[in-house]
């Protein structure tokens, strides 16, 4: 019994790496160098598909009062369009609250994936995912500043506050820096490395208690210690995964509500 | 640390870099967030915006025509205050004339009685005067005549045509009744 536990323990690598996050391909099956349908990949496809199942199901045939579905259909989107869209946008924030939407619970259900039992890591922990996310929020508040106050003006208006002359060679390199060149990076790596450290942290205290069996059969309580932290910290990953999908969705809309604003 | 990395990473192929994307997952990524933009944004939330509409419609409309029946109410209400007062003036008038029409018949009635009454009086009394004087006259004859036989009796010859003739008895029941009717008075 001993032994057994013992050879079961040993086959547990710590501490986790990076290459943990980079599983075998599914099809074809084990390959390390594919990455075209991975679980990874799968999870992402699931997760649109329950998306879009469970919108047009629920939505198909809307009605004035609304059943129990429909009711929790528009809830998510109410949430966002009242809370976020137009709070911060005001009466044009809904014409944004369906992409905003859009992105909150998709965000929310990828980000999900890292608690969900057997799925148990997020695709957000692959930068490839909130990078394409931050890069439509990037080009998409810049088009819109474009558009509201036409053309090249935009720049203008957002890179000139209005300050006294001599401080500009300063600002402007700032304003510059922290709204062209920082913003997507900032939004992609907050949601990358939210998942990405909390599934680390899954990783350390679920394999550290094999490891700890590993290294000594009487270290078993801190075993079990540490199981019991993977499951406290489980908890606080549903609060970040909800926290990481709001904030991105915020973000976003704030960059919109500086590319419309008509003063500084 | 470094040597064992790059071991690590010799082990299993490549190694990876979590910051770079793999561009297969940005591919996918891209084409799977699409699909999902479209269909949500084209086909779900615009109904979503729909059916607010339709709610806030409904429930606006509802409030409106509760507002305009309330309002019909109320003019109602005050065109049958406004009809009720104008009965109770109307009936108070009513009653108020009334009340003077029974007076004024009262009057009238009371005023004819009083004047049949005076009529009826009038007409006893002078019935009665006309009575007293033809019986007055009567008496008068006949007192007259009683007394020249009386006297003639007495006298031993007739005096009636000379009692006659000089008015005696006339005088002398003239100042009998003048005498009666003074000490009647007195």
């Amino acid at each position: 019994m001993i032994e057994q536990s013992l050879v079961l323990a040993s086959e547990v690598p710590f501490p986790p790496s990076v290459e943990d996050f980079y599983l075998p391909s599914i099809v074809p099956w084990g390959a390390h160098d594919s990455y075209w349908f991975t679980k990874i990949t799968a999870l992402m496809w699931v997760s649109v598909a329950a998306i879009i199942i469970f919108f047009l199901v629920t939505y198909r045939k809307p009605q004035l009062v609304p059943t129990k579905k429909q009711w929790l259909a528009e809830s998510i989107y109410g949430f966002v369009r009242n809370n976020i869209a137009v709070d911060m946008l005001g009466k044009r924030g809904i014409n944004f609250a369906p992409y905003l939407t859009t992105l909150f619970v998709f965000i929310l259900l990828m980000n999900f994936w890292a608690i969900v039992p057997f799925a148990q890591i997020s695709p957000n922990s692959h930068i490839a995912f909130p990078a394409i996310l931050a890069v439509i929020s990037y080009v998409m508040f810049i088009y819109i500043g474009m558009k509201h106050h036409g053309g090249l003006k935009y720049f203008k208006h957002a890179l000139i506050p209005p300050a006294p002359w001599f401080i500009l060679p300063l600002l402007i390199p700032i304003e510059f820096f922290s709204t062209f060149l920082v913003r997507p990076f900032s939004l992609a790596v907050r949601l990358f490395a939210n998942m990405f450290a909390g599934h680390m942290l899954l990783l350390v205290f679920t394999l550290g208690g094999f490891a700890m069996l590993n290294a000594n059969i009487w270290f078993a309580p801190f075993s079990l210690v540490s199981w019991a932290m993977t499951i406290a910290l489980t908890f606080l990953e549903f609060l970040v995964i909800c926290l990481q999908a709001y904030v991105f969705t915020v973000l976003t809309a704030s960059y919109v509500q500086g590319a419309l604003a008509d003063e500084h | 640390m470094i040597t064992d990395v790059l071991t690590v990473a010799a082990e299993g192929g490549t190694e990876h870099n979590p910051i770079i994307p793999l561009w297969q997952e940005v591919v996918l990524g891209l084409v799977a967030f699409s699909i999902l933009c479209f269909v949500l944004i084209k086909f779900v939330f615009p109904m979503m915006e729909k059916t607010f509409a339709a709610r806030v419609d409904a429930i606006e409309g509802g409030i409106k025509r509760a507002e305009a029946a309330q309002a019909e109410a109320n003019q109602l209400l005050e065109q049958y205050k406004a009809q009720l007062a104008e009965a109770r003036t109307e009936a108070a008038r009513i009653r108020d004339e009334a009340r003077a029409d029974a007076e004024g018949i009262r009057q009238d009635i009371l005023g004819k009685a009083r004047e049949e009454s005076d009529r009826i009086i009038g007409a006893g009394r002078e019935q009665l005067a006309a009575q007293r004087e033809s019986i007055v006259r009567e008496l008068r004859s006949e007192v007259g005549t009683l007394a020249v036989d009386l006297a003639g009796k007495i006298v031993g010859e007739s005096l009636a045509d000379e009692a006659r003739s000089r008015g005696t008895v006339e005088r002398f029941i003239n100042e009998l009744g003048t005498a009666g009717s003074a000490g009647g008075r007195r």
